[in-house]
């Protein structure tokens, strides 16, 4: 537990993606089986124990702690599992192992959880009693996602990142046999059906870089507004990735009940009705959750729009030129009406793209997809084959930083929003929005800003930087009042992204470059038609 | 009489009227009997001052020779307008003293400044000294602060080089105590390759060393070369300017009690925090009262609740003074 109590210690603190993954690769190497594979799955959110709630930790501090110097120092550090740590009186007596601490929590009733999470602080040191309240509690709160834990088993100088990523899902605690084929072993057997393979993924371009290209080389297609999945339907078993490889099938039993084909599939998550698909919005009021109501499954049905196959009847095609992979895709019956390919587009220049880009069929495009004819799939993000060209911003993404309590009718809520944007590997504040979200966005959004604050100064509380929020305004001008020197018109949220990694939040060069981009005022009147819908949506939701 | 009388708090800070002097005033007073060197104890503009030698010339060092019209060194007892007065080490810092006032047909008050008693290798430890009314600080009045073992800290400080070998890691440490103390403690852990020093830590690790206290090879922080990969200390100040740039892509280390509590650590950008404290944790500042058992407490600073809630659970009469003027962040 000591050395696992240090690497949570380092992570939660160390900003840098590399010297994350050094820390757990070296964590790792150091560290034998089978506390490794737990320590590890830990991390990447796969340790199943039985939940310890704030309630139960509550209870054990009022056994032995004066309320009002707990209430105190509660205050000042603000988590309660922390101040908990903190305050606890012990000294370290021997070594727990960190399997050790895993087997109680898994094996004690819920009736003897409080004497045995006591009997265990009361021999650990105050670094390790967080660790092992952490791993109790499940939430670790250190900023490495599963993705980047498990490129440091990559970096170990065993199988690759992809080798790995496709075997994950047929793997448990303590990954005994993982670790074993990482340390020059055999390759494990038990690789379940339906696995994840890495996804393929598009860098920016715009009209100037594509000029350099043959668009006769080239295909393009719609970039459809929804989440990125790839779907998997393998000898009976189904399952839906988010594109990272996170399984999210729980949310969709709809799309799950309509992959009725046996192959894997990369498209785009999105509501539909009636043949249609419906906004970014519609979808997520699917997404973040664990279950899904009945109502929601009618009023929010979710499909496919299909980009890919990367396995087909058996066959893995991941090798094979786009086209052809294509041509299996335009002869296949995917089983439901539900899920469908996403059409390419004719063109013949890029201007004629560039025209097609400006003036899209449905509001829920967010630009195109340029692919190379004979690219063949390979995860990850290479350069070149495939393109993303959006549709010219006036949104960004940003990361929720501080949050405010409001008035009025607002009171208790925390309704005021600073967000920021990435400068460098910092985020910078860049404007504040209290409006855009339904009343029942709101209370999400207090409950994350509950969960995840890190810091109180009075009424405003500074949040985890866990949250991207889809920022839309009406223009930007440069700003010497404030810090981030631009200024936003107008702004409120109009999205909020459960979904989007923090990492892939707008930079600050984003919106400055916006600053004299004619462009960015309202330049695409679908587009708009739609934002002001949702929002005449909202206020009547607010009222 | 009261020991009110005798004592207690001004817009200028604690007040003698028997001695007509001032302790660790926050404004020019014409006497002065100052505690410790830390800035916001020790100003200058006094028209006397009295304090131990070392921290007299802390104070020349810090704001020059005339920082003061007399100064007066502390040594063994004085009486000061019928007011006995002796300074009694504190373990806070080099020249940390808690002064004691034995006014004539009142109570024995012990000011302790601030204190610490914790081993700290650049400076005296510190002494009981029994009194009816012990003035404390409380910067860790809470029964969070539990400071762990400095040398376990800086085994941690060790432990990073050698992971990142690459990248300097620059230690925030205020410029007197705990630049010295962190050097001292990297010393005993056996590191004994070149430190580098920020400028504004230079003069007052010099006079360490002049005081016999061995810190080893010291050099300055500034040949770009010559510091990747090295430990540089540096005042905490210095992370937010300019100075940073010269290194690379550098580890953010901070040595304070603070660091315990990590959205404190969070909200300062450290990447590497280290819970080195010079002031007493929770456990010391009961365990200190316990033993002393004076006949009042009064709380000059930091989490005044806390600890007067804890005197109010342990039968001791205790008030916050709420005094203005000293930095919680001199730490």
């Amino acid at each position: 537990m000591r050395a696992f109590a240090d690497l949570l210690e380092r992570l939660a603190f160390t900003p840098s993606r590399n010297a994350k993954l050094q820390l757990l690769q070296h964590y790792l190497e150091r560290t034998p089986d089978p506390d490794r594979g737990y320590a590890f799955a830990a991390l990447t959110g796969d340790l199943k124990l039985r939940t310890v709630t704030p309630g139960l930790l509550r209870g054990l501090v009022e056994e032995r702690f004066d309320p009002e110097l707990f209430r105190l120092s509660y205050d000042f550090v603000g988590d309660l599992a922390e101040t908990i740590a903190l305050i606890w009186d012990g000294e370290a007596q021997g070594e727990l192992s960190v399997s050790a601490a895993v087997h109680l929590l898994e094996t004690t009733g819920k009736a003897g959880l409080p004497a045995a999470i006591a009997g265990v602080l009361d021999r650990l040191g105050p670094s390790e009693r967080l660790a092992f309240l952490k791993l109790a509690t499940g939430n670790l709160r250190i900023g490495l996602s599963a993705r980047l834990a498990r490129t440091a088993l990559a970096q170990m100088g065993g199988p690759e990142l992809h080798e790995i990523e496709e075997l994950w899902h047929g793997l448990t605690p303590p990954f005994t046999e993982l670790f074993a084929w990482i340390g020059g072993g055999a390759r494990p057997e038990s690789a379940a059906l339906a696995p994840f393979r890495p996804v393929m993924l598009s860098t920016p371009t715009d009209l100037d870089e594509l000029r350099a290209l043959d668009p006769a080389d080239h295909v393009a297609e719609w970039k459809w507004d929804g989440i990125r999945v790839q779907a998997v339907s393998d000898g009976g078993v189904r399952r839906l990735y988010s594109r990272t490889g996170e399984d999210i099938s729980g949310a969709f039993p709809d799309v799950i009940a309509a992959m009725n084909y046996d192959g894997a599939l990369d498209g785009e998550l999105v509501v539909r009705r009636e043949g249609a698909v419906a906004s970014f919005n519609d979808l997520q009021q699917r997404l973040n959750r664990k279950t899904v109501s009945k109502p929601m499954l009618s009023s929010h049905p979710a499909g496919l729009r299909v980009y890919d196959a990367l396995i087909w009847q058996g066959a893995d095609l991941r090798g094979l030129p786009l086209m052809e992979r294509r041509a299996v895709l335009e002869s296949a019956d995917f089983g439901s009406e539900m899920i469908d390919l996403s059409p390419l587009l004719t063109f013949a220049t890029w201007d004629d793209l560039a025209a097609l880009r400006a003036d899209p069929p449905d509001p829920v495009i967010e630009g195109v997809m340029i692919k190379r004819r004979d690219s063949v799939y390979v995860g990850g993000r290479p350069r070149g084959p495939w393109f993303k060209w959006k549709r010219d911003p006036r949104v960004v993404d940003a990361v929720l930083m501080y949050a405010q309590r409001g008035h009025g009718k607002r009171s208790g809520f925390y309704s005021d929003f600073t967000f920021g944007l990435w400068d460098g590997e910092a985020l910078v504040p860049v404007g504040k929005a209290y409006f855009g979200f339904t009343d029942e966005e709101l209370r999400e959004l207090d409950r994350f800003v509950r969960n995840n604050t890190v810091e109180r100064f009075g009424p405003v509380r500074a949040v985890a930087p866990k949250l991207v929020v889809e920022v839309a305004f009406e223009g930007v001008n440069r700003s010497t009042r404030h810090k981030s020197g631009v200024a936003m018109r107008f702004p409120r949220i109009s999205l909020i992204r459960w979904d989007k990694p923090v990492a892939e939040a707008d930079r600050l060069e984003t919106l400055e470059a916006m600053i004299d981009d004619p462009n960015v005022f309202g330049s695409d009147a679908a587009r708009a038609g739609t934002r002001h819908g949702r929002k005449k949506r909202r206020e009547e939701g607010a009222g | 009489m009261r020991a009110d009388d005798f004592l207690h708090p001004t817009p200028a800070g604690l007040y003698c009227p028997q001695g007509d002097f001032f302790i660790d005033p926050v404004r020019p007073v014409p006497r002065a009997l100052i505690t410790h060197g830390h800035g916001d104890h020790a100003r200058a503009g006094h028209g006397a001052v009295l304090a131990t030698r070392q921290t007299l010339e802390i104070m020349a060092i810090r704001y020059g020779e005339g920082f003061a019209g007399t100064t007066q060194a502390a040594e063994g007892p004085v009486t000061i307008g019928g007011v006995g007065v002796s300074f009694h080490p504190a373990g806070h810092v080099l020249g940390s003293a808690q002064i004691r006032l034995a006014p004539e047909g009142g109570p024995v008050i012990v000011v302790s400044g601030d204190y610490c008693r914790t081993p700290n290798p650049v400076c005296a430890p510190w002494e009981p000294v029994p009194c009816d009314v012990f003035v404390t600080e409380a910067t860790f009045g809470l029964p969070v602060f539990k400071h762990p073992d400095p040398a376990a800290e800086t085994r941690r400080l060790l432990a990073s080089m050698a992971e990142f070998p690459d990248r300097a890691h620059l230690v925030g440490a205020y410029a007197l105590g705990k630049a010295q103390r962190v050097i001292a403690l990297v010393r005993q852990a056996g590191h004994d390759g070149p430190i580098h020093l920020h400028g504004a830590v230079q003069r007052l690790t010099d006079y360490h060393v002049e005081q016999g206290i061995a810190l080893g090879d010291l050099r300055p922080a500034t040949v770009p070369k010559e510091i990747e990969g090295q430990l540089v200390i540096a005042p905490p100040s210095a992370f937010a300017s300019p100075w940073v740039q010269r290194f690379r892509d550098p580890v953010i280390s901070f040595a304070s009690g603070w660091m315990a509590v990590r959205a404190r650590a969070r909200q300062r950008g450290v990447e590497l925090p280290l819970v080195i404290s010079d002031h007493v944790d929770w456990p010391q500042l009961t365990q200190t009262l316990t033993e002393l058992r004076p006949d009042e407490v009064w709380v000059t600073h930091g989490a005044e609740e806390g600890l007067v809630r804890w005197c109010e659970l342990n039968q001791l009469r205790a008030r916050p003074l709420r005094l203005v003027g000293y930095e919680e962040d001199e730490e």
